[in-house]
Formats: C-alpha cells, structure tokens, sequence
C-alpha cells in the first residue's frame, strides 16, 4: 500500500542463499489493466515461498509469467539463472521439465486414469522400461496417499485426491521447483490439511523449491518460509510469517486478519447513498 | 456513416488477424507431423475418433441420398426415355459433387464439432496449460493427431458416401423401377471418367477434408476458456465449414470443369 513500507527481501537475504527465481522490474498489462507495475522478487532455493494478495492480483498471472506461458510487457523473470523469456522454445521446454506446475483445476487429462496421468510426463520425457515406470509411479502416488486410487479416472476423484494426482505428476520428472496455483481453494478442513502438510513434507524431502499462490492466510503462513503480498501490481511487503503479521502496515494487517474494511474498502467506489436514492445522481 | 465504415473496418481487420492467426497455428501443426510417425498410436486413435465413428451417418445420409437422387433422375430421364443413362447420373453427381460436398458438410457436423468442443475443453480445463508446463507442445500432441486424422479420414468417407450412394441409387433403379442391371452397370463403367470423375472428387475431398479440419481445431485451440465460449466456437465451426465447403465447391467446380 504505502511504498515507503516495502520491505525488500533481496536486500535482506544472506548472501549464501543462493535465489532460484529472480524477478525484476516485472511490468505486465492485460488491455488497459495493469496487472504488475514494477514487481521484484526474489524467490530462494530450497524454500516454500508464499505469493498473497486478494483475489484478481495476478498472483497466477505471475506464476504464468515464471512459467513463460505469459511474456511480460517489460522487465526480466531469470529461473535457475536463465532469462526465460530470451529462450527459444526448445530451451524453455528443457527449463519447464525441471519445474512443476500444480494448476487450481488439477489439469489432469481427462481421458486417462490416474495411473496414466501421472506416467505421463515420464513417457513423453524418458525411456524407461514400463517396470521401472510402473515402480516410479506407484511410488509417487505413494508419496501423496493415492497408490490405491490408480485405476480411478479423474471423474471419480474428489477435488482434493484430483490435486494430490496432479501434485504426483507434477513431481514426477523430480522437478527442481513446484508452483502451486490457489491449492488451498475449495477444499474441506481434511484435504486441505493433508494439501498442507504434503506441500511442505515434499519440498523437505525432495530439496524442492515451493511458490505457494494463494489467499488463504493461516494454512500458507503454517508452512510458508517467505511471504510476499502484492497488491495495486507492486510487492506491497515481505518477509516471514511472523514479521507480516506483526507488519506496522494498515494493509498487510487487513489482508493478513482478514478485516472486512481498511485500506481495501468494503464498499467499490459509488456517489453517496443519498444521492443515488434520491435520484440526485445517474 | 463514418461510425459504419469504422465499424467495416475493425471487422475486417479482425478477420484478417483471426486468417493470420489461424494460418501460424497451421504452420505449427504441419511442423508436428514428422513426430506422428515416431507415435502411430497417436494417429490411429483419433482416426478412430474422427473417422470411424462419422461412418454410421456418412452411410446411411450415402444411401438414401443415392436412393433419391435414382427416384428423381428416373422421374426425368424417363420422359425423354433415357432412363438407361440413370446410373451414369448417379454416379457421375455423387463422384462429382454429392459425395464431397455433403460428406464434408456432415463431417463438419459431426467430426469437426466434436474436434472443436474437445479440444475447447481441454483448454477450459486448463489440461492444455498443464501440458506446456509438462513440456509437452499442445499443438503437437493435441492438435496436429486431429488434424491428420481428419485429413485421411475425409476422402475415405467420401468415397463410402459415394460406394453406398450408387448402390441405393441401384436398389431403387434396378430393384424397384425396373432399369435393366445390365445397362445401368455398363453404362457407368463406360462413361465415367477416371480423372474427370473419380480423381476431381477426391481432389476436392481432400480440399474440403483439411479446411474443415483446420477451421475446427483453430476454432478450438482459440475459443474462450467458458462454457459460452465453447459453444460459441463449436457453432462457427460448423458455420465457417460449411459456407468454406460451399465456396470452395464453386471454386474447384469452375477450375476442374472448365
């Protein structure tokens, strides 16, 4: 909100944290909307980074942008050290094998099980043998819960066990970094919380690297090790969980106590009450 | 009047930048089809999709459309007692014009349609957005299988339409108007012509197989990711089908007979 509160991570990051994911000067305008004016962001490795900010920010706008399925309007988005936007499609199709993507919607192919699904990327990308196949993807659905779901078309699945099938293919080529887009979103009290602790469990384990979007504040604050919070398309403030929610900011502290009015007003812009009811206005 | 000539032009310019649009995608589809023969299942499974299951209402719309056209040709030549000449009729338009056309025209209905509706929700559902980020090209795996499937599936139901229309056109004719089976049989092996006949029409299904197959997976691929969205492109799919078939029949008539 107010820019002077802006808290950069990139300047208080220890220098041997290496940064996996390096934005900056990011500015991306759909029409005459702008979406991000000036966005930097450092996203460091081995970490489970937290995107916020309320609903129609951008937040999977951005992760399209880290994606390249989006090219920004200016600025650079570097992923592992390679400017993914200066590369050809061969180059960022080698840089997406190395990155996951866990869509709102599971993206799961509809016309295979959930077997199938997962072996997937591993029979476009690899030649293993189909026991070695079958092995790596018993053992990734192992890894989410849904080993004995296999058979089951995603028709049969519950939005939760839909996401757990598309996280088990996302981490499928061992990718060295996993986007989640709104994973929280729709989910009743058990999935989410067992979205929560597989998100956090797998980037442990794994030596992931996590970028959370979401605007569930309580389950992305639990496991997230960095927050940023955008809004207005600028980094409004970062940090970790508990600086944000100790954060002196007006607006962080509406967003993060989820208050109905602050410097997002409740109401959208409108003449006054009075006048519109009296007709004193069009 | 200026707000109308604008408006003529911001519709004409939308129209080339959907051509210029649609012809990048075909580019990009074309590119992909050394990579079918590396993945033959690819292909055949949609060949199975697109083709094999338009061959019930492609066989059944080639026989009774020969049916009536036997009916009516028999109402006409008979008054100039040329009824001899009905299977060369029958033939001759169902090689020529029925066949293509009215294949192509069904295929867009029921093929085309189908071809634009799956891949618009596969878009919806973001599962072409999930294949990019697999790394997997959507064009390649998605689009181009589709487009080469329809492709080699449109002459073969052409030629199904035509086989069954002349022996629709034979059950009438022979079976219950009384045209000698002899005559009707040698007369359209003498008079049909290989490359006036046979070859112009599947000329022109080939034509017909790979616009309309163009137009429904461009339509798909491009559609809005919403239900309305959808709808809305597998309707001008259909429509865009069939006036392209319409005028391109004109167009191939008019070079191939001159």
């Amino acid at each position: 909100m107010r820019q002077g509160q802006e808290v950069s991570v990139a300047g208080s990051r220890p220098p041997d944290e290496p940064v996996l994911v390096k934005i900056r000067g990011l500015h991306f305008s759909r029409g005459d909307r702008k979406i991000f004016d000036g966005v930097d962001i450092d996203i460091p490795r081995g970490r489970v980074t937290a995107i916020m900010g309320p609903s129609g920010t951008g937040k999977t706008t951005l992760l399209k942008l880290i994606g390249g399925q989006l090219a920004p309007d200016r600025g650079t988005i570097e992923v592992d050290g390679l400017n993914v936007h200066a590369l050809g499609r061969r180059e960022l199709y080698r840089l997406r094998m190395r990155m996951g993507m866990l869509f709102q919607s599971g993206a799961l192919l509809t016309d295979l099980d959930v077997f199938e699904n997962v072996a997937y990327p591993l029979r476009e990308h690899t030649r293993l043998s189909e026991s070695m196949l079958r092995k790596l993807v018993l053992l990734k659905l192992e890894a989410v819960g849904l080993r004995g779901a296999r058979h089951l078309k995603p028709a049969e699945l519950s939005g939760g066990m839909a996401r757990r099938v598309a996280l088990a293919r996302a981490m499928a080529l061992d990718p060295m970094m996993i986007m989640y887009d709104e994973p929280f979103t729709g989910q009743d009290p058990i999935s989410m919380g067992v979205l929560v602790k597989l998100i956090r469990q797998l980037n442990d384990a794994a030596r992931l690297t996590s970028i959370l979007v979401s605007h569930d504040v309580a389950e992305t604050c639990a496991i997230a090790d960095l927050v940023y919070v955008i809004s207005g398309g600028r980094v409004i403030e970062s940090g970790p969980p508990e600086q944000l929610r100790e954060s002196g900011s007006e607006w962080t502290r509406q967003f993060m106590q989820g208050l109905p009015d602050g410097p997002v007003p409740f109401h959208y812009p409108a003449p006054a009450l009075e006048a519109d009811l009296f007709g004193e206005a069009a | 009047m200026t707000e109308v000539l604008a408006r003529l032009g911001a519709g004409w310019i939308l129209a080339v930048r959907h051509l210029g649009r649609s012809l990048l995608l075909l580019l990009r589809i074309l590119e992909g089809v050394d990579e079918l023969l590396l993945r033959p299942r690819l292909l055949v499974e949609q060949l199975f999709s697109v083709g094999v299951l338009t061959v019930l209402i492609i066989a059944v719309s080639g026989l009774f459309v020969g049916m009536v056209l036997s009916l009516q040709g028999y109402y006409i030549l008979s008054q100039f007692a040329a009824e001899s000449a009905l299977g060369v009729m029958v033939a001759a338009s169902l090689l020529r014009e029925l066949g293509p056309v009215v294949t192509a025209l069904l295929f867009a209905g029921r093929a085309g349609s189908a071809l634009t509706a799956e891949i618009g929700l596969m878009k919806a559902t973001e599962q072409l957005s999930g294949l990019e980020m697999m790394a997997v090209d959507p064009v390649r795996r998605v689009l181009t299988p589709r487009f080469v499937a329809g492709f080699i599936a449109m002459p073969l139901l052409a030629a199904l339409f035509s086989a069954l229309g002349v022996l629709g056109g034979w059950f009438v004719g022979v079976g219950l108007l009384g045209v000698d089976d002899g005559t009707w049989w040698v007369q359209m092996q003498a008079r049909i012509d290989w490359n006036e006949d046979l070859s112009n029409g599947v000329i022109k299904s080939l034509v017909f197989g790979f616009v309309c197959t163009w137009i429904a997976v461009f339509q798909g691929y491009n559609s809005v990711p919403t239900s309305a969205g959808v709808s809305r492109a597998t309707t001008r799919t259909v429509v865009h089908s069939s006036l392209a078939v319409l005028g391109l029949d004109f167009v191939l008539t008019a070079l191939m007979f001159k």
